[in-house]
């Protein structure tokens, strides 16, 4: 009865209660039998997804700041080993002007000692060479005087003779 | 169409075998669909697992159109549930309807007002019941005297009608649908004549008809949702 009135041509004798159970039984069953088999592991499976993506955007962020990080960390460091390379060069210049001048003035110390020495060996060696023309000189004008004299004159006093005329003679030159 | 229904008395209480056996079908049917599409699931999805997943997100989103999340979130799988029986339900009366002496076996289960009735009320039931279980007794006893004291009958009133209509509204399109199907059926089978005529509308009706199933579904588990957001969210 009750429902089966809407039926067209339904015998409306009972109210199958039968119907009612089963329909109760059949939905309930289905429900939690697919709550256990599908839709919980479904659920379970998108809730997973949402924390994967929601834990890689997190990632992702964080690897940008440090890459960004880094980034900067480089290009500090870059910056500081150009002009350490600035300060190399400019030192190693510095320092090729400082030697320069150190070898151009030792070299030019070295040449004027050579010069020295070399003008002082020449001094010597004219001095050498005087002393030894002038005492040839003295022999020759001694044996010279003694063979024109003959004798008179001891050797000693006529060696001091011709010395002191020699002495005249080279002060006047 | 004066088809008898296959009726047994068990301990006193009548059943309609028609209809167990075609809601038990349509059960057998939705669990299949459900559990083979959610076996090997995948982060990334393929398949029937999308399509799985489309439902599940559809649904949701007739929950959020109505409550809070935190509130509608235990109501997800009952309208998932609800939808996928409802649709499958519709569908199979669709392609043919067997009649076994003068019985009718194979129809929709929801083209029967004591199946369709029986899952608006206890829709409406479980509306009652959270209403009282998350808002408290007395909440929910005041939610009848709003907005007007007053208008305390017409929200008795509502209540049933509610039942009423949410049941009915699926049973008369469902049923009216399958009318008009077997007396299609009935004239093209009248002989060569009756064929030709009857082809057209019967492939237009039964286009219509899933067109129905699938809106009736939906428009099903929209207004549960609705109910049950009358009954539990604070506002409305």
């Amino acid at each position: 009865m009750f429902f089966d009135h809407l039926v067209l041509g339904a015998s409306g004798e009972f109210l199958n209660v039968g119907d009612i159970i089963a329909t109760l039984a059949v939905f309930i069953i289905l429900m939690l039998l697919l709550k256990k088999f599908a839709w919980g592991p479904l659920m379970g499976i998108m809730q997973q997804r949402e924390e994967l993506i929601a834990s890689e955007i997190v990632t992702a962020e964080n690897s940008r700041q440090e890459s960004q990080k880094m980034l900067e960390e480089q290009r500090s460091l870059l910056k500081e080993a150009r002009t350490q390379a600035q300060e190399i060069v400019e030192n190693a210049k510095k320092q090729g002007e400082v030697s320069r001048q150190d070898i151009i003035s030792t070299a030019r110390a070295e040449a004027g000692r050579m010069k020295d020495a070399a003008v002082q060996e020449i001094a010597n060696e004219r001095e050498k060479a005087i002393s030894a023309v002038r005492e040839e000189v003295v022999a020759l004008s001694l044996l010279a005087a003694s063979r024109v004299l003959e004798k008179e004159i001891s050797e000693e006093d006529n060696r001091q003779l011709i010395n002191e005329t020699i002495a005249k003679a080279g002060e006047v030159q | 169409m004066g088809h008898e229904a296959p009726m047994l008395k068990v301990f006193g209480i009548w059943f309609n075998l028609s209809n167990v056996m075609m809601l038990i079908v349509a059960a057998v049917i939705v669990f299949l669909i459900a559990f083979i599409s959610t076996r090997n699931l995948k982060l990334k999805p393929t398949g029937m697992q999308n399509f799985m997943e489309w439902v599940m997100d559809f649904v949701k989103g007739l929950i959020k159109s109505n409550m809070d999340w935190k509130d509608g979130g235990r109501f997800h799988v009952l309208g998932i549930t609800l939808i996928m029986f409802i649709f499958v339900s519709n569908m199979l009366g669709l392609p043919f309807s067997i009649i076994v002496y003068g019985e009718l076996w194979w129809k929709s289960p929801t083209a029967d007002p004591t199946v369709t009735m029986t899952l608006a009320a206890m829709v409406i039931i479980l509306s009652h019941y959270y209403g009282i279980k998350l808002k408290g007794l007395g909440e929910y006893g005041a939610g009848y005297l709003k907005p007007m004291p007053f208008l305390f009958p017409l929200k008795i009133i509502e209540e049933f009608a509610n039942t009423l209509t949410l049941g009915l509204r699926l049973y008369g399109n469902i049923y009216a649908g399958e009318i008009l199907l077997g007396l299609l059926a009935g004239l093209g089978g009248a002989g060569v004549v009756g064929f030709a005529t009857a082809i057209v509308p019967m492939m237009a009706w039964q286009g219509f008809s899933i067109f129905i199933g699938a809106i009736q579904a939906f428009i099903f588990v929209m207004l549960t949702m609705v109910y049950l957001s009358h009954k539990v969210a604070d506002d409305h």
